[in-house]
């Protein structure tokens, strides 16, 4: 009986890649385990081996093409399985569809939104933080031009920018260099910048993040890339007792540039180790600011203000909008405040609070708010701390209502603090208690159907919308 | 079907003492009877069989998230697993299917929690980097990398306290070994005089970097040393050499001297994960290592001129195929949780 090969998926959120190289031909005759074929997508190649016996009758898919799905036939085997695919799925899916739950799916269809969020709302002039840099801009200031960029370009871009800016500027973290970064944020950054600036470190995050501190506290500016936010858990005391308290302890002397980023929250089907939103860890802390970006132009606009900060930055990325791409300006001296939330939508009935991925989220329910009369405003923190509440409650006095929206877990959450300094602001123009839409107070399961119940969904969002408006 | 899955390598433990041979039947090499080389083979063939299918399926979409393939390092975990007794423990990172087999988890089990089903071990929950079984002595499935090593320390710990002169396996890559917390271990293991073998899987990359590029200690059996650790360093694609060390490590932790470091020289020939950029190492090198030392085939080499019959080992061969196409099936029809576990095994009932 012949057999089909199908294509097959590399990684968590991949959907299609292209089929970069045949090794074998039609005719050819293969054994389980040889190497057939080369597959490509932005972050990664694998080989395809072949798992059943036989020759190769037909290939379907030449050498070379883009854009080839998951599970579709690429070759067939002794004349194929005439339809009768061995145990595959009836449809094609792949580990994106299937998994990371209804967040995901929006934030794949975030680019309407971004181009509302690089053009800007108009916003008034809040307290800036003490510390912005007086070359900072305007806060929403016009940059013209845009251009739509991924966020792991825009990443990339403020990277290289500050670091031709600044030659105390740079890099370290695990495969940041050579492998170009276990998720392309750092792609041709040693090139450009070589060893000295880009710097691999073997697997010990207590140790390098300590050392990053040491060299932030004697004038250094290190950018400390985490492979993901899961693992500073090991730095963490060094990111708390050493970055965030010397300035304090030194009554001033010491202060400590330095930026620790990398993906947080949840990805795609990793499990409770590797999924988990960190904000409210970090945010919990004197000493450190917090900032999470949404779109390409929070990202690089963010990341640039976060590395000319003389404090300890907590930037923290999302791994599944790094293949995402918004509008972003062009304009070489592009870069955001830290300390200013954006209103990315503006209404009058409720006011929904998200950070990060969960804007897109926030975003989607919205229009779906729209279609049924509420008109929500959403506003998109981009720092966590220290927190923009004047924007927050200019707008809870405009719809008295208050939704907060974040993946990580509501006890303690971001959503918390949110909502306590709208009552402590606020108090007498709520007309409704303030709701959280959160993640489910569980450790993120593995199985695909748990794992979709345990993140936000647009219609937790619409409910919650709903309930404090006291619509049905 | 279930009558395949259990046929399997899974109900035999391995035993503490080189088993004497009779003349007739065996092949002394590295004190192993036939017997026991047919069994090695067997277990080895069943992993690299099991990770050939997992990496078929997550292919298909059937496995989300990191899956880690053990293939190519068979011979390490086999050969260990050959010197451990009842109540004995093993411990160790995300790339975890191989431990499993070898402790005699059951292959549907395995492949079940690696489809996220209701029939995997941790009925879904865990995935492809944490499984368990207090049962057959395993401890898991970690994913912060060098977090078991501590942990590790610890079940030996327990055994020290219960003084039932049991042995704690505790595995980590060449990357984990540059963590802080495995050097903290190292001291409280000496210090303490702990049972615990400590077995470096130096499969020469730590994801796209390279040993060389990650440590200044470049013999990694040496790391004890400071706190008079004892270490070698053992062929890990030879499953004759990996027992003979491993019965004097073990040896060496069940008389009370404390713990013992291997360090295994093996190779991994896929990516670390699924999705991997290949561009660390040559084609070449893979090639090369799978041609030229790979444990299985060296194996069935052995055995063939130790004058086994052909006939034998295509019975070991068919009958592993039907293990790992039954625990595939199995992995696809085991339904998914049930939505209530989302709920449980976060706190157990305080009486
Ligand atoms: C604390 C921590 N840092 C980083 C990672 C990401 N990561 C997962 S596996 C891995 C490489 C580990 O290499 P090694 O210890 O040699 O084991 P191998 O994968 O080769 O078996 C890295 C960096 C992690 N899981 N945990
Ligand atoms: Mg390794």
């Amino acid at each position: 009986m012949g057999a089909t090969i199908l294509m097959p998926a590399l990684s968590p959120t991949m959907t299609e890649g292209k089929l970069a190289r045949w090794l074998k031909k039609e005719g050819d005759t293969v054994a389980a385990g040889d190497v057939i074929a080369e597959i490509e997508t932005d972050k990664a190649t694998m080989e395809v081996e072949a798992v059943d016996e036989g020759e190769i009758t037909k290939i379907l898919v030449p050498e070379g093409t883009e854009g080839v799905q998951v599970n579709s036939v690429i070759a067939e085997l002794d004349g194929g399985d005439a339809g009768h695919a061995a145990h595959g799925p009836e449809q094609p899916v792949s580990n994106a569809v299937q998994a990371g739950g209804e967040t995901a799916q929006v934030a794949k269809e975030a680019e309407d939104y971004g181009a509302v969020a690089a053009r800007g709302t108009a916003r008034k002039e809040g307290a800036a933080a003490e510390t912005q840099p007086a070359a900072s801009p305007e806060p929403e200031k016009e940059w013209g031009e845009t251009k739509s960029i991924t966020v792991r370009e825009a990443l990339r871009d403020a990277m290289a920018a500050e670091m031709r800016r600044d030659d105390k500027v740079f890099l370290m973290g695990e495969e940041v260099a050579q492998y170009q970064g276990a998720y392309k944020v750092s792609q041709g950054l040693l090139d450009e910048f070589g060893p000295k600036r880009v710097v691999d470190m073997p697997i010990t995050e207590h140790g390098f993040t300590g050392m990053a501190v040491g060299a932030g506290m004697s004038g250094l500016r290190p950018i400390v890339e985490f492979m993901t936010f899961n693992f500073s858990m090991q730095a963490i005391d060094q990111i708390i007792n050493s970055a965030a308290k010397t300035l304090y302890m030194s009554g001033g002397q010491l202060g400590c540039p330095i930026v620790f980023r990398g993906p947080n929250g949840a990805a795609a089907r990793v499990a409770a180790q590797h999924s988990q939103c960190y904000a409210s860890w970090y945010a919990h802390v004197p000493g450190l600011k917090v900032v999470a970006p949404w779109s390409s132009a929070d990202a690089k606009g963010l990341l640039r203000a976060a590395i000319r900060d003389p404090n300890p930055i907590i930037f923290l990325e999302n791994e599944i909008l790094y293949g995402q791409s918004f509008e972003c300006p062009t304009d070489e001296d592009f870069i955001l405040p830290i300390g200013k939330a954006k209103i990315e939508r503006k209404g009058k009935d409720v006011t929904i609070v998200a950070f990060s991925i969960e804007v897109g989220l926030a975003l989607k329910a919205a229009e779906k708010l729209a279609e049924q009369g509420i008109d929500a405003e959403v506003i998109n923190l981009r720092t966590i701390r220290p927190l923009d509440i004047d924007t927050i409650v200019a707008s809870v006095k405009k719809t008295n209502r208050l939704v907060t929206v974040e993946e990580g877990w509501a006890f303690s959450g971001i959503g918390c603090e949110v909502a306590m300094q709208v009552i402590e602001h606020a108090f007498d123009h709520l007309d409704a208690p303030p709701v959280r839409v959160a993640g489910l107070d569980v450790p993120m399961p593995y199985a695909a159907n748990l794992e979709k119940l345990a993140l936000p969904t647009v219609d937790h969002v619409v409910d919650a919308a709903k309930s404090v408006t006291y619509k049905k | 079907m279930v009558q395949a899955a259990k046929a399997g390598p899974t109900k035999r433990r391995g035993k503490a003492t080189p088993t004497p041979t009779s003349a007739a039947t065996s092949n002394t090499a590295g004190g192993m009877t036939q017997e026991q080389l047919l069994q090695a083979y067997r277990d080895m063939l069943l992993i690299r069989r099991f990770e050939e299918k997992a990496g078929q399926l997550y292919g298909m979409g059937l496995i989300g998230g990191f899956c880690h393939l053990y293939i190519g390092q068979e011979a390490v975990v086999v050969g260990m697993q050959t010197c451990l007794q009842p109540g004995d423990q093993v411990i160790t990172s995300y790339r975890d299917h191989g431990h499993m087999l070898a402790t005699g988890m059951e292959s549907r089990g395995v492949m079940a929690e690696l489809t996220g089903r209701s029939g995997g071990y941790s009925k879904g929950k865990g995935g492809s980097m944490h499984m368990f079984s207090r049962e057959k002595g395993f401890y898991g499935g970690h994913g912060i990398v060098g977090a078991q090593v501590s942990l590790g320390a610890g079940l030996a710990f327990a055994n020290m306290y219960r003084n039932d002169g049991t042995v704690c396996l505790t595995y980590y890559g060449d990357g984990a070994a540059n963590q802080g917390q495995v050097f903290e271990s190292y001291n409280l293991a000496a210090l303490l005089k702990l049972p615990v073998v400590f077995v470096i899987e130096n499969n020469k990359y730590g994801m796209g970097t390279s040993a060389e590029r990650a440590s200044a200690s470049k013999d990694r059996s040496k790391d004890g040393t400071p706190w008079g650790i004892p270490g070698e360093q053992v062929d890990g694609m030879d499953v004759q050499a990996v027992r003979e060390a491993g019965l004097r490590a073990v040896a060496h932790c069940r008389e009370g001297k404390g713990p013992y470091i291997l360090e295994m020289k093996t190779y991994r020939y896929r990516g670390h994960s699924m999705s991997d950029p290949a561009k660390y190492r040559t084609r070449e090198e893979v090639q090369k290592m799978r041609e030229q030392h790979d444990p299985i085939e060296t194996l069935r080499k052995i055995l063939l001129d130790g004058g086994l019959d052909e006939g034998k080992i295509k019975t070991v061969d068919d009958d592993v195929k039907r293990i790992v196409a039954d625990a595939a099936e199995f992995a696809q029809t085991s339904p998914e949780p049930d939505e209530k576990e989302l709920w449980t095994d976060i706190l157990l009932e305080a009486r």
